[in-house]
């Protein structure tokens, strides 16, 4: 694969030579959080981790969606889907995600109706074409997702389809990062905050951080010399005793983002509590659909649930919060692996323990 | 050639309607004295020298016609092909189809069609066959499974086993294009530009065979793509491979529906490309000879073999900006991403 100008190796050499120029005069190992699922898919892409020097730590906090999506959503999503005349369709990564009893995949191998789509719009054609048949989407993502969904609801509103429904399980970021920022024992120097969740929200949202918390965030974009870059941007801040809120993303990320799919996606939803697997309950975390859209809510269906099973003994919530390295939670490549993940680090390819267990088993097997 | 609207029961049946089919469109189509001879069985000539090498497959592709191929074409090319990777001239196939109840007859007729195709490129015979047709709705339109045998010459002699530390890796051609055609077609995307790489590859290794490099081991990266492939030569010579980024050939079609879709070309089939490890001095040499053939225009060196150490994952990937990523085997069905 040819290099293009975004992960163009002398550049990457000119970034990684001052980020270890800057380095070596730290008096102290950085850690920096990303809260993103493209970065965290991206630095390990690139083998990023490893490139860095020695004194600043990458991890990956609850950036991936489908990570921190809780066992209580799937166990609604796999009672939806055992309702006659019904149709469960999601995106793709769920549908290995453990519940409180099977996964989405493995109740789809028991004869569950459920279809991985690529888009919103996908299940609002299966809708359209089976009138019949109640259409879920599983709405889970950020504020990135969000407007695509709040599209897909618009255009079922005008078309009339109403067999078009939501189980509403998008989050947004500013509110569990306070939550992180205001954990005492969070081991975090700063943020690398999340490109595309910019394009949509701004930057000047995630201000609260440095003015609040005085904790520095860098916006930065997904390749591997964006990422670099945003780094570089970090290290600096801290060599120089800063807490701010930079942008090195600024070829698609303004200071106020795209108020027209904001304005879209009020329309539908207003701000609700939502479950983060690792965090618990964050208040106003999460995307409800409002009252006025209350018959494409399929979290109105009743349903029997079975009693939330949380893995025993999974301590993510502290890998998210860069307290603990994954080793040191007694279920790493002891019962939860990428094969059968207990934790919402370890669902994802590139979760923090997936990436670890991906990485760093090689080096334990040359300790033992 | 006459063909049927829709395949019924009936041709599957034995009777009057598989004649028909037999007849009508196998025969002329596939068109070889050896067929023609309707036996139960194939009667082969005499083999004079080097071994017997016999190779079967099944084949069940989703949309079974796309850019570049289709099901009959796939499956002959599938099968040389498996033949072609441990140094057997291909000779003679088996081919069987099973047909679904209402299966158009014009799909039919452009498999028959696509399987002569092939076998006239890859110059064998299609010596046997059968036809079974199950109910509507107890299959997927058609399916093919296929039977090949060929020879590998006396003092031809290729495994993983020969592997040795130093040696180089090629490629013969841009990685994923067989996979990421047959993705882009399910999900309806328009991909202009997108084809599939199915092709026959025996003429094509025989001429590396023949140059006087000095090949050790030879495999069609197919199912799970060159990741795949990788560690499963890995496991079995217990050496250590590192591929390199930039050298790995990918067209930007197939990057684009890569993005698109969260995947990794080197987790997506190809269906005429080889993987070959050659002895370090010759690599240049084997790829002259790769791209003097018209299917190996884009050959590349992509990687090399290293002693397995202890700590060092065994197979890596160098990647363009200058890190390592280790290269795991594929968890599950490549699931596409959304973040």
């Amino acid at each position: 694969m040819k290099s293009d100008f975004y992960s163009d190796p002398a550049a990457m050499a000119a970034l990684l030579g001052e980020l270890r120029r800057m380095a070596a005069g730290l008096e102290r190992r950085l850690t920096f959080m990303e809260v993103c699922g493209t970065h965290t898919h991206s630095v390990a892409g690139a083998g990023l981790r490893r490139m860095l020097p020695e004194k600043v730590r990458l991890i990956s906090g609850p950036g991936c969606p489908v990570c921190v999506t809780p066992v209580d959503y799937l166990d609604r999503a796999l009672a939806l889907a055992g309702l006659p005349e019904t149709l469960v369709c999601t995106f793709g990564d769920l549908m290995r995600v453990p519940s409180s009893t099977l996964s989405l995949e493995q109740a789809r191998a028991e004869g569950a109706r459920i279809e991985v789509v690529y888009s919103p719009r996908d299940a609002l054609r299966t809708a359209r074409e089976n009138p019949a048949t109640r259409v879920v989407f599983l709405a889970v993502g950020f504020e990135t997702t969000a407007p695509t969904i709040a599209g897909a609801l618009a255009e079922a509103e005008a078309e009339k389809v109403p067999n078009f429904l939501l189980l509403p399980g998008n989050k947004t970021m500013p509110q569990v990062m306070r939550v992180l920022v205001d954990d005492p024992e969070l081991e975090v120097d700063g943020f690398l905050l999340p490109g595309h969740v910019s394009v949509i929200t701004g930057w000047r949202l995630f201000e609260f951080l440095a003015r609040d918390f005085r904790i520095s965030g860098v916006v930065a974009g997904f390749t591997p010399t964006d990422v670099a870059r945003g780094v570089l941007a970090l290290v600096r801040q801290a060599a120089d005793g800063r807490s701010e809120i930079e942008n090195v993303y600024s070829r698609v990320v303004s200071a106020d983002g795209n108020a027209q799919a904001r304005k879209l996606v009020d329309r539908y939803f207003e701000p609700a509590d939502e479950i983060w697997r690792g965090f618990g309950t964050v208040p106003g975390s999460g995307l409800g659909l409002r009252e006025q859209w209350a018959h494409r809510d399929a979290s109105r269906i009743e349903v029997e649930l079975p009693a939330p099973r949380e893995p025993a003994g999974c301590r993510c919530g502290e890998v998210l919060r860069g307290v603990i390295d994954p080793p040191q939670c007694p279920l790493f490549a002891a019962g939860c692996d990428p094969e059968q993940p207990v934790g919402a680090c370890m669902v994802s390819s590139e979760g923090t323990c997936a990436a670890w267990y991906r990485h760093e088993r090689w080096a334990a097997e040359a300790r033992a | 050639m006459k063909r049927p609207e829709r395949v019924l029961l009936a041709h599957g049946g034995g009777g009057r309607l598989t004649r028909q089919l037999v007849e009508e469109l196998f025969l002329p189509a596939l068109d070889n004295p050896l067929l023609a001879t309707l036996t139960d069985a194939a009667v082969l000539p005499e083999i004079s020298s080097g071994r017997p090498a016999l190779t079967t497959d099944a084949f069940v592709v989703d949309p079974p016609v796309f850019a570049g191929g289709d099901l009959g074409y796939l499956s002959v090319c599938g099968t040389v092909n498996d033949l072609a990777m441990v140094g057997a001239e291909a000779r003679w196939l088996t081919w069987a189809l099973i047909l679904e109840e209402g299966a158009d007859g014009e799909l039919l007729e452009c498999c028959v069609r696509g399987a002569a195709r092939a076998a006239a490129e890859a110059h064998i015979e299609i010596v046997a066959g059968d036809t079974k047709v199950v109910p509507r709705g107890k299959g997927d339109r058609m399916f093919a499974v296929t039977a090949g045998l060929g020879v590998v010459p006396p003092d031809r002699e290729l495994s993983d086993a020969r592997i040795r530390a130093g040696d180089a890796l090629l490629v013969s051609g841009p990685i994923g294009d067989h996979g990421a055609t047959v993705l882009a077609h399910r999900h309806q995307f328009e991909a202009p530009g997108l084809r599939s790489d199915c092709a026959p590859l025996g003429q094509m290794v025989a001429a590396l065979l023949e140059s006087g490099v000095t090949v050790r081991s030879l495999h069609d990266p197919t199912r799970g793509g060159v990741v795949t492939v990788c560690h499963e030569v890995a496991h079995r010579s217990g050496l250590r491979l590192v591929l390199d980024q930039q050298t790995i050939p990918v067209r930007r079609e197939v990057a684009g529906v890569c993005e698109l879709l969260g995947l990794d070309p080197l987790a997506l089939a190809c269906e005429g490309r080889f993987l070959a490890w050659v002895k370090a001095g010759d690599a240049e040499r084997a790829v002259e000879v790769l791209k003097a053939h018209p299917l190996g225009k884009e050959a590349a060196v992509i990687g090399r073999v290293e002693a397995a150490a202890v700590g060092s994952p065994p197979v890596v990937l160098q990647t363009t900006v200058g890190g390592e990523r280790p290269l795991d085997l594929l968890s599950g069905l490549d699931l596409p991403r959304i973040c």
